[in-house]
């Protein structure tokens, strides 16, 4: 069984690789867990492409049901085809619209299944996907056929801690909390995303993020995404290291303002904490 | 095998089930944890704990339980600690194997007590001999026997060196302490209140037309119509949330806006409003007090019927006049008293309460507080799992 290291466009540090080689290893699902943007969803994407698999994504949203995972039965086209007399309507199985988890079970390869922020849906979603995930089977009432995963896929799974999983699916899953990268892990982020950057900038850059992320009362504390993207802005606009190790908040704050400080509010606080604080420093 | 870790585990509130302690011995099994004592520490982690804020207590309890067999060596060569491997680990790995033969010879040898103890001597006398360099008793195969069956000298003993870590173990660097800490004040109470918040948002649901139900069985009918109901998806609880904000009881009162939140799916509408001691003439729709943010209570009264419910967030603890007098209020001139704004939003929300996290047994030495309790006819609860159980039942009923 091909082991998950990470690749070369995704930093796997050691504890997320052990759990992802349990779960590949023992056919269970994952939940990862973690703050936004610290790789929950591009991991599914990773692991699939470094144990070439296929991956099949499910985004779940506030109105997503279990049953549209497995099927749907389209009894309103079934209805007007009888209306028209389409000949169609005969065969019921013309109106089963496959879902996600039909789709990884029947294919020939078993994929990996990522389940995308689970913790939006209903409470009662993930305890209504217990049997299925189990056993890896499910049954078509409509077509009496019963659906069985030719090979267990990968399932990952993502909760942005919305809600409580229930405990019976908990104790079904491994799990890993994505701890925020320190610098080091950053560091290499960094550099599978902009290889060869230049190091005094980003190291100017990591110590002004790192230090706004301390920041007590922060709304939104920025997160990997957003480091990355204003790198990219810095390198862009061709702002050098120097900017950023101002000490005023009034010149800081426009490079920092839009990619890292979202909102008026933590840009308020900001400019009261940050000229306080780096004139201590 | 790990049963005493388990236990430990368990007793410390980290609620790993049996099925998860199966599940990692199959792991083990599989090979997963081997051979290198972070693996199995993330392996273990991975299977035991499913949720971040316990993970600190595991640590804390993996270090308790493995500790003597897992203590670092004082003298460290290369800034690498010499560690051992845990006993209970040893027996698994042990179990799995080598053969009954191998096991009676180890029980023959003095068992496993004496196996640790020549290897811990081993591992003193190879230090004299090896450079420096790595710390391996002899290199083993897959096997920490070696690969030729029972070998103590097959057991490699220390950390790995390559990936040039530090001496400091990882579950002792306590790196989830954070999420731990964040959270401390009630975690676990925290967690059952959501629970049961939800559970009372969900009593008593109404039905509503399930009109895919009801199109799909009318089909399957053959064209008759077949009605079908479900429960309605969220209840039709509508909650107004009016939060006291600006004295010493910011932080529970914060918690407590938290809770609601985290429950907030499963409210048809939850509208937080903020107030300074005491409610008058004018709320805000956010803490901090902007003008901006400001309503009219006169238009809050209007716009919400009487079957949203009212539930106040405070202390109920001020100067008396703010509460009785006009113009008593502190932050701007009350043409009318707090008590008469407070009486209209009781009038007008029937199902209100107060929650007050002020322990119950100091309300009574508090004269406005007692005031405002007798106003809401004994509706104020304390913050704690049986108060919330109480207001929600009373607001629900
Ligand atoms: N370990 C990592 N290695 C490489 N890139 C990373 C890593 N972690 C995060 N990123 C980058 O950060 C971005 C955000 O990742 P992603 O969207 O998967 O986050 P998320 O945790 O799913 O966030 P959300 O909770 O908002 O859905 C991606 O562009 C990804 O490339
Ligand atoms: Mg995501």
């Amino acid at each position: 069984m091909a082991r998950f290291e990470g690749t070369s466009s995704f930093v796997a540090t050691e504890d997320l690789k052990v759990a992802v080689n349990a779960a590949v290893a023992l056919q269970r699902p994952l939940l990862i867990k973690g703050e936004p943007g610290t790789g929950k969803t591009v991991l599914a994407q990773e692991v699939a492409r470094a144990l070439g698999k296929d991956l099949i994504s499910w985004h779940i949203k506030s109105t997503t049901k279990a049953q549209q995972g497995l099927y749907e039965y389209d009894a309103v086209s079934r209805l007007r085809d009888s209306q028209l007399g389409d000949a169609r309507v005969h065969d019921i199985g013309n109106y089963i619209i496959h879902g996600k988890l039909w789709d990884a079970f029947e294919a020939e390869n078993a994929p990996v299944l990522l389940i995308d922020e689970i913790d939006k849906a209903d409470i009662e979603f993930p305890n209504d996907l217990l049997l299925e995930l189990d056993r890896m089977e499910f049954f078509v009432y409509e077509t009496r056929q019963t659906i069985k995963a030719k090979q267990r896929p990968v399932i990952i799974i993502t909760s942005n801690n919305e809600k409580e999983l229930p405990d019976a699916f908990l104790r079904r899953c491994f799990f890993h909390y994505i701890k925020f990268p320190d610098r080091e892990t950053m560091e290499r982020i960094v550099e599978v995303h902009y290889p060869g950057m230049k190091s005094l900038l980003l190291r100017e850059a990591l110590t002004a993020f790192y230090e706004l992320r301390e920041l007590p009362g922060l709304k939104k504390r920025p997160s990997t995404s957003e480091f990355l993207d204003w790198l990219k802005l810095l390198v862009a606009e061709d702002i050098g290291p120097e900017v950023l190790r101002e000490k005023s908040a009034a010149k800081l704050i426009p490079p920092l303002h839009g990619a890292l400080l979202k909102n008026e509010q933590d840009v308020h606080l900001f400019e009261r904490l940050a000229f306080i604080h780096r004139r201590g420093g | 095998m790990f049963i005493g870790f388990f236990l430990a585990l368990r007793a410390a509130g980290v609620k790993a089930s049996l099925r998860e302690y199966l599940t990692l011995q199959e792991a083990m099994h599989a090979g997963l944890g081997d051979f290198d004592v972070d693996t199995f520490y993330y392996l273990a982690r991975a299977t035991l704990v499913k949720d971040e804020r316990f993970i600190d207590k595991f640590d804390r309890v993996f270090a308790e339980s493995f500790k003597g067999v897992l203590q670092p060596k004082p003298e460290t060569v290369d800034g690498v600690a010499a560690q051992e491997l845990p006993e209970e680990w040893l027996k698994l790995l042990a179990e799995k194997v080598l053969t009954d033969e191998e096991k009676a010879e180890i029980e023959a040898m003095g068992g496993f007590e004496k196996l640790m103890e020549t290897l811990r001597k081993r591992l003193e006398e190879q230090k004299g001999r090896h450079e420096g360099g790595s710390k391996w008793i002899g290199t083993a195969g897959t096997s920490p026997f070696g690969a030729n069956g029972y070998n103590p000298e097959g057991v490699r003993i220390g950390q790995q060196t390559s990936r040039n870590r530090s001496a400091v173990k990882v579950w002792d660097e306590r790196s989830f302490k954070n999420l731990a800490a964040d959270v401390e004040i009630g975690t676990r109470n925290m967690k059952v209140a959501l629970r049961r918040l939800r559970r009372f948002a969900r009593e008593g649901a109404a039905e509503e037309l399930d009109l895919p139900g009801t199109i799909g069985s009318t089909a399957r009918n053959a064209g008759y119509l077949d009605l079908k109901m479900v429960p309605e998806r969220h209840n039709a609880v509508k909650l107004l949330l009016m939060l006291d904000i600006g004295g010493s009881m910011d932080d529970h009162i914060a918690l407590s806006e938290q809770l609601f939140s985290a429950a907030k799916g499963e409210f048809k509408h939850l509208v937080h409003l903020y107030f300074h001691n005491c409610p008058y003439e004018t709320l805000w729709t956010d803490a901090r007090f902007r003008s901006a943010d400001a309503v009219a209570t006169a238009d809050v009264l209007h716009k919400y019927d009487s079957t949203w419910k009212l539930i106040f967030i405070g202390d109920a603890a001020m100067s008396p006049y703010e509460l009785i007098q006009p113009g008593g209020g502190i932050s701007s001139w009350n043409a009318e008293t707090g008590q008469d704004w407070l009486r209209r939003l009781i009038t007008a929300f029937p199902k209100s309460v107060w929650i007050n996290p002020v322990p119950e047994k100091h309300w009574n030495y508090t004269h406005s507080t007692k005031i405002i309790r007798e106003m809401f006819e004994d509706r104020m609860y304390g913050l704690t799992l049986e108060g919330l159980d109480a207001a929600m039942h009373r607001l629900m009923h």
